[in-house]
């Protein structure tokens, strides 16, 4: 079992996705303590999106069980069962999960303005002024107040993607998703958005899981790295056991072609 | 000409009753069409299945046949005789509208599947998802056909005279059989029918350019009123993508 189970903000119970033949993730274990960075790492096709997606509800497991605060959340009680939950049950706890996607996913029929404002006015139920307030507070935020009646279709990919950073935040979720957020840009833009998240990680207690091949700001910002193979963890530690002396061959040669990649 | 310009308030009135017609279709249409494409995108097999049923009925039944069902046969089943008018209309409508929720099921299909997933991040709804993020999207790519389908609706009422209905192609041939001018009668209708669709064009046209112009695109062809009287370039930022 995971440790600290008592105290986890997220936990996976013997998590299994597949799709068709295909086993994603196999029997994973782990947990999350709130506040806590953890940064995912691993070959393409590891599985480390997927257990984003799994938390983001874009995906559902197979088999086992993922609990946020305690409580089921890829299930749900229905007597002294777990069944799969359903939509409102999702919905009531998705709330506190925000999600920032590779390709920033930005509204392309709203501007700026509206990209943050119109999930906190409809879902949270905010007043305009209220998320307006919000919107631009979090475009200081990102360095990005210029832009606010901007079109996404007028941005660059890094402004972009730190208008979907500011976005996901104006839910006020306690929980960051990053899903390679830097992966689709331009290499001179990737430090503008880098240096949004590690003041994000600096002045905010989010819990953070964040899927990167940035080593650098892995190591800077994250409490724990989790190197995945083949949908299991392969090895776990500090950033400064993993990057500084990975014990295990299948770490040290993904590091290695990594770090041959430029990154 | 004289044969025209003196039988100008008679095409008028023809013309004015086809505009009925086609406003009249047009709005049944849309309306059917909107509501059974979102059906037709619905998780739920049932639902689909409603929409699928609507299509399939009446997209197979000939416009015509089914206004001469509806003024002829209803009121022998129902005892209800349906002013002419609203039978073409319904007719059209019903015929249209088969064809645009396809349309509209296809357009809320095109719009990217990661659009859906942002909504799912922010927790929305099913109905906040459609109403601000895919059909706003969707809307732009379905202008571009609904305006095609609109001006086949406005032709597809001149089937309406068949059963009375004093439009266009009534005056027309009410025209030729009082005269026997049968070239300059048709001739009037032609003209006539070729205004209103042109009407028509440029009305889809103006919403498109407003509709590319939310979606953050530059209008293509120009920025003038007068470039929506020629059909839109394509462009690499443009066109329906």
């Amino acid at each position: 079992m995971p440790p600290s189970d008592a105290q986890a903000l997220i936990t996976f119970d013997q998590v299994v996705k597949r799709f068709g033949d295909l086993t994603v993730l196999d029997h994973l274990d782990f947990s999350v303590a709130p506040g806590e960075r953890v940064t995912l790492i691993g070959p393409s096709g590891s599985g480390k999106t997927t257990i984003l997606r799994l938390l983001m509800t874009l995906e559902r497991v197979t088999e086992g069980t993922i609990m946020v605060e305690g409580e089921p959340f890829s299930h749900m009680p229905r007597g002294d069962r777990l069944v799969p939950a359903n939509e409102a049950y999702l919905s009531a706890r998705r709330k506190r999960i925000g999600m920032v996607f590779q390709q920033f996913n930005l509204f392309p029929n709203m501007t700026v303005r509206k990209n943050l404002t119109e999930a906190p006015v409809h879902v949270l139920k905010l007043s305009r002024a209220e998320a307006d307030a919000r919107a631009e507070e979090l475009l200081e935020l990102v360095g990005l107040s210029d832009k606010i009646d901007a079109h996404p279709t007028q941005l660059s990919g890094g402004q972009q993607q730190r208008v979907a950073i500011a976005r996901a935040l104006a839910m006020r979720p306690e929980i960051l998703l990053l899903d390679e957020v830097t992966s689709a840009l331009d290499p001179e833009l990737v430090a503008g958005v880098l240096d949004v998240l590690r003041t994000i990680a600096e002045t905010t207690d989010i819990t953070m899981l964040c899927v990167t091949h940035e080593m650098g700001f892995a190591r800077d910002v994250s409490h724990r790295v989790l190197m995945f193979d083949e949908g299991r963890i392969a090895e776990e530690g500090t950033p400064d056991e993993i990057f500084g002396d990975p014990r295990e061959e299948r770490t040290k040669s993904f590091l290695k072609s990594v770090l041959d990649n430029g990154h | 000409m004289e044969f025209l310009i003196d039988r100008l308030p008679l095409y008028l009135g023809g013309a004015w009753v086809t505009v009925q017609l086609t406003v009249g279709g047009i709005a049944l249409a849309f309306v059917l069409a909107m509501f059974f494409g979102v059906l037709g995108t619905a998780r739920s097999g049932l639902l689909r299945a409603v929409s699928t049923v609507y299509v399939e009925v009446f997209r197979g039944i000939a416009a015509l046949v089914l206004m001469f069902w509806m003024a002829y046969a209803l009121p022998l089943l129902t005892g209800f005789q349906l002013d002419g008018r609203f039978a073409a209309i319904l007719a059209v409508g019903l015929n249209v509208g088969a064809y645009g929720a396809e349309v509209v099921r296809g357009a809320i299909n095109a719009v990217p599947r990661a659009q859906t997933e942002a909504t799912i991040a922010l927790d929305m709804s099913w109905a906040q998802r459609m109403r601000l993020v895919i059909l706003p999207q969707a809307w732009a790519q379905m202008l571009p056909t609904f305006g095609n389908l609109s001006i086949e609706l406005m032709k597809a009422t001149a089937v309406a005279f068949l059963i009375g209905v004093a439009d266009i192609t009534a005056v027309a041939e009410q025209m030729r059989q009082a005269t026997g001018e049968t070239v300059l009668a048709f001739s009037g209708a032609l003209i006539l029918y070729f205004l209103i669709a042109q009407v028509l064009i440029f009305g889809v046209r103006l919403l498109e350019r407003r509709a590319n112009r939310r979606l953050g695109r530059t209008p293509p062809g120009g920025r003038g009123l007068l470039a929506l009287l020629r059909p839109p370039a394509l462009t690499t930022s443009g066109g329906a993508k």
